[in-house]
């Protein structure tokens, strides 16, 4: 077998990874492009999604997809109100100040996964998917300049894997539409835009906030829930995604949510790529520090524009 | 009683209890207590960058690490003797952060904060990634033979626990004269209002590149300490949660204070002593402490001693 089917395999596990990342980065672009903090506890949100998905479904017998289903619809919402209660008592106390955020969201950071390991306890659980069938994939082959083709051993993705990316493109388009035409979209960009112009204008900046924190966990718990059937829920999954997020918010540029989507699939796809061909450390250490650098060199990322 | 007076009491005071102790206290606190004074060293070294110079690192385990590591695989694998790779210790810290320092730098805020991260994030996975000369997560021990400092074997308990007070005395001693300087009070200026200093004809870039150096070189120095004096070199000495420890040390002891960072490692480290009986799930506490800080006490325990007994504590 040549290159070509690693290849397309490579990018089809890749595109799996950025779907998700698009997700869960999305939802710390949001965040911080709105709020201007950094939402260091985000991952911890990416594994409690996780960790609920698997208690949701645990609980409902018969098939599997009405778990998945029930899971899909209520995780993202109890996160999210954990993430809003969170930010009502402790962000708003401390007036969103830039540095102490960070430090109050560290403390969240372990007391989320904390107990989670208190209740949930060390070990990695799975969750069944609602569908999954097996799909082998050809490969065309030219044997004598006559295309032919085969289907190669181990080539093949699921159904399943297939459904998160449509899954994760459908909520992308539905932010999307929410951001750029409904009203309460028209709120969030007012007050990313000018935080105190709109607080003289009658919006409750404050409410906003905690709706703006409450989405950007949701969209993370959400990421999870799909991404549980295919990895187990573990109480210190949250630190891979949390990097990752971050990554692809600062070379899309801070706080721009098309660029957040398009560096996702970018390191998404070379993340799956490159792991395949280097060692996996090898690549999370020239990715972290490629970040650092274009934070240094470049503080607007690779796609924004220089803020006046 | 004069200010300076004052200062002297108070910190000469310290050093006195804390000789004593090593005479007096039972075995088991005994070691605790060296274990403190080594974190302490490493907290103090945080604290000059954050605490005086008003810069938050989130990456400083790197530095605690390259000290550690430039030690131990220097007894390890070049044979040197304690002394010598104490010094290797030093120069790797200094060097990574002169390097750290020059880059990060150029940033300022939030985006100084994920850049150290980053950097030390690199800088774990770097050791993990050598995994056939650092031994990754599993590390590797220090033999007795290997610890032996001018004649002074460091795997005894009394040697551990006067060399951990040598290197504490020292860190705190220098400080203490560091903010009576003029440096000091530059560094302040800084926290103070950056561009008022630089306004006033300072270097800004400079000093504060001198204070991730020296910042630096502190937690190397206690890096080193670490290792030599308690036989182990390990990669979780190079994770976040090594990052995060100095800055909720000094955060609860009081940043920008010469004591706080002694008072916030001992309080902390009985903390999660007391409770790791109780549970395995010890860094909750951490979690608990650091945002019940941010919210009442931004001045941590020593910021509250200033703020209501004596407005002029160092």
């Amino acid at each position: 077998m040549d290159i070509g089917p690693y290849l397309l395999l490579a990018s089809l596990e890749g595109a799996v990874t950025a779907a998700v990342l698009a997700l869960t980065a999305v939802g710390l672009s949001l965040v911080f492009g709105v709020m201007r903090v950094v939402n260091v506890a985000h991952g911890e949100f990416f594994m409690l999604g996780a960790v609920l998905a698997w208690w949701v479904t645990s609980l409902v017998a018969g098939h599997a997809a009405l778990g998945f289903v029930l899971a899909l619809l209520v995780v993202p919402v109890m996160v999210g109100a954990l993430a809003a209660l969170a930010d009502m008592t402790i962000l708003k106390r401390i007036a969103y100040d830039p540095e102490r955020t960070i430090v109050a969201t560290i403390g969240i950071l372990y007391i989320i996964q904390q107990v989670t390991l208190m209740t949930y306890g060390p070990d990695a659980r799975p969750v069944e998917p609602p569908f999954n069938t097996r799909l082998a994939l050809p490969w065309i082959e030219f044997v004598d300049g006559k295309p032919h083709i085969y289907w190669p051993w181990g080539l093949s993705t699921t159904t399943y894997k297939l459904g998160v990316i449509a899954a994760a493109v459908l909520v992308l388009i539905g932010v999307w539409l929410v951001m750029a035409k409904s009203r309460i979209g028209l709120i969030m960009r007012a007050t990313q835009l000018d935080r105190d112009m709109a607080l003289a204008f009658g919006i409750p900046v404050e409410r906003v906030y905690a709706l703006v924190f409450g989405l950007g966990a949701a969209l993370a718990a959400l990421a999870a829930v799909l991404i549980v059937p295919i990895q187990q829920a573990h109480y210190l999954m949250g630190g891979d995604p949390l990097l990752l997020s971050f990554i692809v918010v600062i070379i899309g540029g801070l706080g721009s949510l098309p660029g957040t989507v398009v560096a996702a699939i970018l390191i998404g796809l070379s993340d799956g790529i490159i792991s395949v061909f280097f060692s996996p450390t090898l690549a999370k250490i020239l990715a972290t520090l490629l970040v650092a650098l274009v934070l240094v060199f470049r503080p607007q990322g690779l796609f924004g524009v220089r803020r006046a | 009683m004069s200010d300076t007076a004052k200062t002297v009491a108070l910190h000469g005071g310290l050093l006195a209890l804390l000789f004593a102790l090593g005479f007096l206290l039972p075995a088991y606190h005994h070691g605790n207590l060296a274990r403190i004074m080594v974190l302490a060293s490493y907290a103090i070294g945080y604290n000059i960058l954050f605490g005086y110079t008003g810069l938050l690192s989130l990456g400083h385990a790197l530095f605690f690490a390259a000290g550690m590591y430039g030690m131990g695989l220097a007894v390890q694998y070049l044979g040197l003797s304690p002394g010598p790779a104490l010094t290797a210790g030093l120069v790797a810290g200094a060097i990574v952060a002169g390097a750290v320092g020059l880059l990060a730098l150029r940033t300022a805020g939030v985006a100084f904060m994920i850049v150290t991260l980053m950097f030390a994030q690199a800088g774990y996975l770097t050791v993990l990634y050598f995994g056939a000369f650092t031994r990754g997560d599993e590390g590797f021990v220090l033999q007795q033979a290997q610890r032996v400092l001018w004649g002074i074997d460091l795997s005894d308990p009394v040697h551990r626990y006067f060399a951990a007070f040598a290197l504490f005395a020292t860190c705190l001693a220098a400080v203490l004269w560091m903010v009576h300087r003029p440096f000091g009070k530059v560094l302040i200026a800084i926290r103070e209002n950056e561009d008022r200093a630089r306004m006033l004809g300072y270097d800004v870039f400079a000093y504060k590149l001198a204070a991730v150096i020296l910042s630096g070189t502190i937690s190397a120095a206690a890096g080193a300490a670490y290792g030599l004096l308690f036989g182990y070199v390990g990669a979780t000495f190079a994770s976040v949660q090594y990052s995060i420890f100095p800055l909720l040390w000094v955060l609860l002891g009081g940043a920008g204070t010469v004591l706080g960072p002694f008072i916030g490692t001992l309080f902390m480290f009985y903390l999660i002593d007391l409770s790791s009986g109780i549970t395995t799930a010890y860094m909750l506490i951490a979690g608990v402490v650091l945002v019940l800080l941010t919210l009442f006490a931004p001045q941590g325990l020593a910021g509250e001693l200033r703020k209501r007994i004596w407005r002029g504590l160092p």
